[in-house]
């Protein structure tokens, strides 16, 4: 009877589970690698920060990853006078509608709306698509605005297509993979190293509290255990004479 | 020290207040698990009034800066992410609690004669609560605050004649707008959380009049001590409740921090994903859902279809599943209050309540598809009949004798 009831009330959580729509790959994020922070923080200044900002993140705070405030003044601050400014960008929304058909959004926290996993493939899902006014498409973000901003980096992707049956029963031609068509400065390997890199930085960025976060965490749960230890013998003290 | 005592006692009531809720305040001595939830609702309360004053400080109620000042507190404010995570588990777990308590309520028959107010005050706490967590979730005005409020405000759009009217008023705009954010602010930190306190108050009073509930659903005042007048099976309150409520917050504390420090967006069920880009009154998500505290009354508005095009029946159906609870002391004709000593058509119908809840709530995470809907109509059904029959089987069940003293387990 027990068990029925659990499963009863298991089920629809399961249920929920289950529905998984895109495949994504999985990013291999680690907001303690200080050094692949710090390649990432130069990948997104150089490359992200001149269309896209990241308004909530001031520069200063790039020494919680190990830099210290004459590194960043000296290798980063192309945008900024001050370490103390946020990464704001000169491009202006109107501007920016008329070129991509939409405002490059915000970074600060898109790995905490979209994942890391979700920008990590989007990242390495661009591939040539001359139906597109940019001539660029995206695996994991159909008819994307942006152009591949890291080609020169990665090279040319083409997708190699396949035939599936979709959900109406009817086949469909779907991407399988996506091949080097035209090599770039790097290998893909290299690549997908940068990339890494980067998203961690994003990753990283999205909560630049996070290890300090974890860290506490520790302490106020080992405190709040020897506070129940405690507060048991306690309880255990004063309920000796209720009967 | 004596003396300033009773210098204060000649003025102001402070020891007979202090025997009459604590020292001499007669609690049952058989509390179980469940009734640590009470207690547990006090204390969330004061995290998040605490909380909230912190946030306050530093937050901006207007549409350009609101987003960006809540990454402000969870950046440049020191600890500020703390306080936010914080108020953020909170909400959620004030949900936990009061749902908790309001369970125990059912499984003990705590709303039954002479405690119908202490049930009537709980359901308006419940409500104006329900109402606190729908002004709070605008404030950081992102994507899933803009549009769930888009979505609650619309629905008052649906009462015929003044609908259209109501919502405009409530907004403040014909859409969710500055207007909307700054008077939710107002509701959020000063309207509600002063009516929520003078109703925990009457809360309070009004169970601390008739005194407490116990599992075994049985008056404990009817055994007292021939010479001192105490109930037999009553303890003082003070100490030892709140020694033992100290234990129950330690628990709920340590499990209240691992969500704080190591998933406070609880898989996006606390904080929702889409709440972090900013409100863009242009693009709708593709699918909205309010959060999980919501989720069963949403699932019962989506399952009612509409009638002659007006949302209304939807409307009135989850307005009706909250306020039914009022009227729970009313419906319920059993000669006994504890599940303990019920039969078996009040122990099915409340497992079947339960099980409904759960499922509807589940239903209203989830996008809408047919299969689903035909589904939480059938549980809407469940939902509504547990109130509606619970007259006939409540009188019509097999009973068992009830104790005249308080047992153990």
């Amino acid at each position: 009877m027990k068990k029925l009831l659990f499963l009863l009330l298991a089920w629809p959580l399961a249920a929920t589970a289950a529905s998984t729509a895109l495949k994504l790959d999985r990013a291999p994020v680690n907001i303690h690698d200080q050094e692949s922070l710090q390649r990432g923080a130069a990948v997104f200044v150089n490359y992200c920060l001149s269309c896209h900002s990241a308004g909530y993140m001031r520069y200063s705070r790039l020494t919680d990853i190990g830099l210290t405030e004459a590194q960043i003044k000296d290798n980063l601050l192309y945008a900024a006078d001050k370490p103390g400014e946020l990464m704001t960008v000169a491009m202006r929304t109107k501007e920016a509608k008329e070129w991509f058909g939409a405002a490059p959004p915000d970074l600060t926290v898109i790995t905490r709306s979209r994942g890391a996993d979700w920008v990590y493939t989007y990242l390495r899902g661009f591939y040539r698509d001359d139906s597109r006014p940019t001539g660029w498409n995206n695996t994991v973000f159909d008819k994307v605005g942006m152009p591949h901003a890291l080609q020169d980096l990665q090279g040319h992707m083409m997708p190699v297509m396949h035939e599936t049956v979709g959900e109406d029963g009817k086949p469909h031609q779907a991407i399988e993979r996506l091949v080097l068509d035209k090599p770039g400065r790097l290998t893909p390997a290299e690549y997908d190293a940068l990339v890494a890199d980067l998203v961690n930085y994003l990753a990283w960025m999205g909560e630049p509290a996070k290890a300090e976060r974890m860290n506490t965490g520790v302490g106020v749960i080992l405190f709040l255990s020897l506070f129940f230890i405690v507060a048991f013998y306690l309880k255990k003290e004063f309920w000796k004479d209720v009967h | 020290m004596q003396k300033i005592l009773t210098w204060v006692d000649e003025r102001f009531p402070l020891t007979a207040t202090y025997k009459a809720h604590l020292a001499e305040y007669f609690a049952p001595k058989n509390f179980n698990f469940w009734y640590y939830f009470g207690s547990l609702a006090l204390l969330v309360l004061v995290i998040q009034i605490v909380s909230g004053i912190f946030l306050t400080m530093n937050y901006k109620p207007d549409a350009n800066l609101a987003f960006a000042s809540v990454e402000y507190i969870m950046r440049d404010v020191p600890y500020g992410w703390l306080i936010r995570y914080v108020h953020s588990t909170g909400a959620s777990a004030f949900f936990v609690v009061v749902y908790l308590h309001m369970f125990r309520g059912l499984l003990y028959g705590s709303y039954r004669k002479p405690r119908e107010l202490i049930w009537v005050f709980g359901v308006l706490i419940y409500l104006v609560l329900m109402g606190e967590a729908f002004f709070g979730y605008l404030l950081p005005w992102g994507q899933m605050s803009f549009w769930g409020a888009q979505v609650i405000v619309n629905l008052f759009a649906a009462v015929p004649i003044i609908g259209e009217d109501l919502s405009i008023w409530i907004r403040g705009d014909y859409v969710i707008s500055d207007a909307t954010l700054n008077r939710f602010f107002a509701f959020h930190v000063i309207a509600l959380p002063l009516v929520l306190i003078g109703l925990i108050a009457a809360h309070l009073v009004a169970l601390h009049e008739v005194g407490s509930n116990n599992p075994d659903g049985i008056d404990i005042k009817k055994h007292k001590d021939p010479v001192t007048h105490r109930p037999l099976d009553g303890i003082p309150f003070h100490p030892y409740y709140t020694v033992k409520d100290i234990l129950g917050v330690v628990v709920f504390l340590i499990v209240f921090s691992a969500i704080v420090f190591f998933a406070p967006e609880m898989g996006g069920y606390f904080l929702e994903y889409n709440n972090f880009i900013p409100a863009d009154p242009l693009k709708t998500p593709e699918h909205i859902a309010p959060v999980w505290y919501f989720t069963p009354y949403y699932a019962i508005l989506r399952a009612i279809p509409p009638v002659l095009g007006s949302q209304f029946p939807g409307v009135a159906a989850m307005g009706v599943a909250v306020l039914i609870f009022l009227a729970l002391p009313w419906l319920d004709r059993s000669p006994v209050r504890s599940i303990r000593y019920r039969g078996p058509k009040f122990k099915i119908a409340l497992t079947l309540f339960v099980i409904s809840f759960i499922w509807l709530g589940v239903l209203g995470v989830l996008p809408s598809t047919p299969a689903r809907t035909v589904i939480a109509q059938v549980l809407t059904v469940v939902y509504f009949a547990f109130f509606f029959l619970m007259p006939w089987y409540t009188k019509n069940d097999t009973t068992k004798p009830v104790p005249e003293r308080v047992t153990d387990k």
